[in-house]
């Protein structure tokens, strides 16, 4: 905070301007999130996408949220150009995790809505370009599903179906 | 020559606007093409894992080609000089731009992702004869705004000429680089020729020059502005010496071909035996776009017209599109040669000659491409002061003498030098 | 600066190595038959490096006319299938039956991305999609492709596919998507994994035509073979280099 003591004791009224509109942008942020939270018992369609069949992703969720692409970037170049084919980020154990069953249980591929990545895309308006070229799915019973991912339509106001 | 007043187009209207209308439904009917190939996927279209280049590509090869020669004009008054070339020069710089723009529009959206451009734009690979060309068209682009501005800023008029020189430069890297992305294919028997970059310059004059005369002539007769006879024959016989060009350059290609025995496959393919290639070769491309434009233009037996011209020029055009088609299509056609001398035969199409047919989307993209050059050139001059107000004799000839004794031949000649 | 002493005696520890990294990986099917699994496997956490190359070698005159184990191993492998339309359908690997015209002589074998130390394909990429990884293999990096298809106008083996429509139901290891151009990968998520191509494991069951290994180990079995017989490379006049040899060309 020592910075912001500086800025304000040798601030200009621009810096200060700047401040105080970071602030608010900072707030604004904020209540963003908490209206985010309040939708969950809204009509709002917030998508809350089914947990995987480990017990925890490699990565806390929240950086996941926010980095996942770049991991998966990242790792396509590594891989795809150096050949390492470490596990932790690939794409591979991705989705061999994130598996969301169909109504014949098997876990359903890109196409359907209720894929974990799409869940998420679909509602950011997002394109999701890796499943042109790479599966979606693990191989046919290879698939292991976690039994919280049966819930893959708890999610508030309901999927568009 | 008196001071060239330049306008904006009248022609305003139904007519006019039926015009943009027609263009903007051919770009249309090549967006659509676009989006249904790209939604399907390319096998709904005539190219296959043997002709991976197809129409659009020949549309789009031919554009930028012509868009390079678009420029002959205005290299004629700002570099070289010429007087009466000088006033047409801003067309000449919209031409060219439009031609360039409606080519990569082609070329673009016949991509097997033409989603990624972003792509195509931020990841080089400079050993890349296409990577240098994607600067030299973005280059071309720029120079062409700065040239106009030169021209259309009094001023910034003095930069014209330094403006206009680099641009002359360049469209000659421009459509050597075009020709080279043949030319440096070492595997494929038709291409693999240094020969073929001045061969893309000598068609890329005669092709832009075609489009130019028709360009000035629809707009000068549609917008009822006076066009003297002087500059119109003037350019007629300037196409006899590009034509001729062109000719000349694919004589020293099949001959350095037939030379060598390791090129008499492809060359008798091309020449006698490849069916409708051969025909397009013969026919349109030597016949229609080059002997008789050649003909019409230049026999001294009958006097050069307007409507011949414009006939010539609309046969340059058609054997252009045929040049282009041979080279690119027939030159994939042929079977690449892995087993040199032995019979080859496979469940992908080794040692036969491939079979292509146009598709209609594929059409339908090239005549988009088109009608976007096309709706550049109308909207440009109807918006900015592209136009010459009279391209009439007496307005453009610096050595005009009126018929009638009239006054005033000493001013003429003093603005002549200007 | 190594004395000549100590030279030899590393040679000899690495030959003792590999010999005996060889007798592990080594399964003897029969007297004089012997299936060998390709050198050391990879850590996965290990960069390719320009100390392998990968190659291999292709007997025609093991190669059987009429044999397609190679091409149906590699479309099963990497998920191809076809559309019925022969023309836009993807081929990675294909039969080519040579006849010499003057004398009658027949011939047949497979045709495959030459995996070129120069590769053409490479040098007019306008992306960088198309490139050699450090080990040799030549690969299209799909996320940059733009789908221009230049690299299928210079390759002079006419080793590229485009894929002409949607593909869906991927091998997870195999990835191939619409509007992108692919080639024979020598199985490269097998090869890190320390295993052969799949053309190659196939026809070691019935020809046993093809081997598979790193040209830069003098004592890999595709070194060793192509020391002691001639082979030669297809279009060698183009200088490409090629990592596919033939024999009895």
């Amino acid at each position: 905070m020592r910075w912001m003591r500086t800025l304000l004791a040798n601030g200009t009224t621009a810096q200060a301007a700047l401040l105080v509109a970071l602030f608010a942008a900072g707030l604004a942020l904020g209540l963003t999130v908490q209206t985010a939270e309040a939708a969950e018992n809204s009509r709002v369609y917030v998508p809350k996408p089914p947990k995987g069949k480990g017990d925890k992703c490699m990565e806390d969720t929240k950086f996941m949220r926010a980095n996942h692409m770049n991991l998966l970037k990242h790792q396509r170049d590594e891989t795809m150009h150096n050949g390492i084919r470490t596990k932790k980020h690939s794409l591979k154990e991705c989705v061999a995790c994130h598996t969301v069953p169909g109504n014949d249980g098997q876990a359903v591929s890109y196409e359907d809505p209720k894929n974990f990545c799409r869940q998420c895309h679909d509602y950011a308006a997002v394109k999701l370009d890796c499943f042109e070229c790479h599966a979606s799915k693990p191989p046919k019973g290879q698939a292991k599903i976690h039994p919280n991912a049966k819930n893959a339509y708890r999610v508030s106001g309901g999927l568009p179906q | 020559m008196k001071d060239v007043t330049y306008s904006e187009l009248n022609a305003r209207g139904t007519g006019f606007y039926s015009l943009l209308a027609i263009f903007g439904a051919f770009a249309g009917i090549g967006l659509l093409s676009s989006w249904y190939m790209e939604h399907n996927g390319h096998y709904v279209t005539g190219m296959t894992n043997q002709i991976v280049w197809g129409m659009p590509h020949v549309f789009a090869v031919f554009l930028i080609v012509a868009a390079s020669g678009a420029l002959n004009i205005a290299s004629m008054g700002s570099v070289f000089n010429r007087l009466a070339y000088k006033p047409l020069s801003r067309l000449s710089g919209l031409l060219a731009i439009s031609l360039l723009a409606g080519g990569l529009a082609v070329l673009v959206l016949d991509l097997g992702r033409p989603d990624r451009l972003i792509i195509a734009a931020t990841y080089y690979n400079f050993k890349s004869i296409f990577a240098w060309n994607m600067f030299l068209y973005t280059g071309f682009m720029g120079l062409a705004v700065i040239y106009l501005w030169t021209l259309m800023d009094r001023k910034m008029k003095c930069f014209s000429f330094p403006a206009g020189l680099a641009m002359f430069v360049w469209r000659l890297a421009l459509t050597t680089g075009t020709g080279l992305i043949f030319g440096f294919l070492i595997a494929r028997e038709a291409y693999d020729a240094a020969l073929l970059a001045p061969m893309f310059i000598a068609m890329s004059f005669a092709f832009g020059m075609a489009i130019f005369i028709l360009m000035m002539l629809a707009a000068y007769n549609g917008d009822n502005r006076p066009l003297g006879d002087y500059i119109i024959k003037r350019m007629g016989k300037l196409m006899v010496v590009f034509i001729a060009a062109n000719l000349y350059f694919v004589t020293v290609h099949h001959l350095t071909g037939l030379y060598a025995a390791e090129h008499s496959g492809v060359e008798a393919f091309i020449l006698t035996s490849g069916g409708t290639f051969t025909w397009h070769f013969w026919l349109l491309q030597v016949g229609v776009g080059a002997v008789v434009p050649l003909f019409l233009l230049a026999c001294p037996f009958t006097p050069l017209t307007r409507t011949g011209i414009a006939l010539a020029s609309v046969l340059v055009i058609i054997g252009g599109m045929a040049q282009v088609y041979v080279i690119i299509i027939g030159g994939q056609a042929y079977p690449l040669s892995l087993f040199p001398g032995m019979e080859v035969q496979s469940s992908f199409f080794d040692g036969v000659v491939n079979r292509y047919v146009p598709s209609l989307p594929e059409i339908g993209l090239g005549l988009g491409g088109i009608a976007i050059a096309a709706i550049m050139v109308t909207i440009g001059m109807k918006v900015l002061r592209f136009m010459p107000a009279s391209l009439a004799d007496a307005d453009i000839d610096p050595h005009f003498k009126p018929a009638a004794p009239a006054e005033a031949p000493k001013e003429a000649v003093a603005e002549a030098a200007e | 600066m190594t004395t000549p002493d100590k030279q030899t005696n590393t040679t000899n520890r690495r030959n003792f190595l590999g010999q005996s990294a060889a007798l592990a990986a080594g399964i003897t099917l029969a007297p004089g038959v012997t299936l060998y699994g390709v050198a050391q496997a990879k850590a996965p956490e290990d960069a390719v490096t320009a100390k392998v190359r990968w190659g291999m070698l292709i007997d025609a005159n093991r190669c059987a006319d009429g044999c397609n184990d190679c091409v149906s191993a590699c479309n099963s492998e990497n998920g191809l299938k076809g559309h019925g339309r022969p023309e836009t359908d993807a081929q990675w690997i294909r039969k080519v039956n040579l006849r010499d015209p003057n004398t009658g002589a027949k011939q047949s074998l497979p045709v495959l991305c030459q995996h070129c130390s120069e590769p053409p394909c490479v040098d007019v990429c306008p992306t960088g999609a198309s490139f050699k990884r450090k080990d040799g293999i030549v690969l299209v990096d799909k996320h940059i492709c733009i789908g221009c298809r230049y690299c299928m106008m210079a390759c002079p083996y006419k080793a590229r596919s485009f894929i002409h429509e949607t593909v869906t139901d991927q091998k997870p290891h195999a990835p191939r998507g619409k509007g992108t151009v692919e080639s024979c990968t020598f199985c490269v998520h097998r090869v890190d994994a320390g295993g052969q191509p799949a053309c190659v494991e196939a026809c070691s069951k019935t020809s046993a035509a093809l081997t598979f290994g790193d040209m830069n180990d003098p004592k890999s079995n595709i070194s060793k073979a192509l020391a002691e017989y001639p082979s030669s490379r297809i279009r060698a006049d183009l200088g490409t280099d090629p990592g596919v040899r033939y024999r009895g060309l």
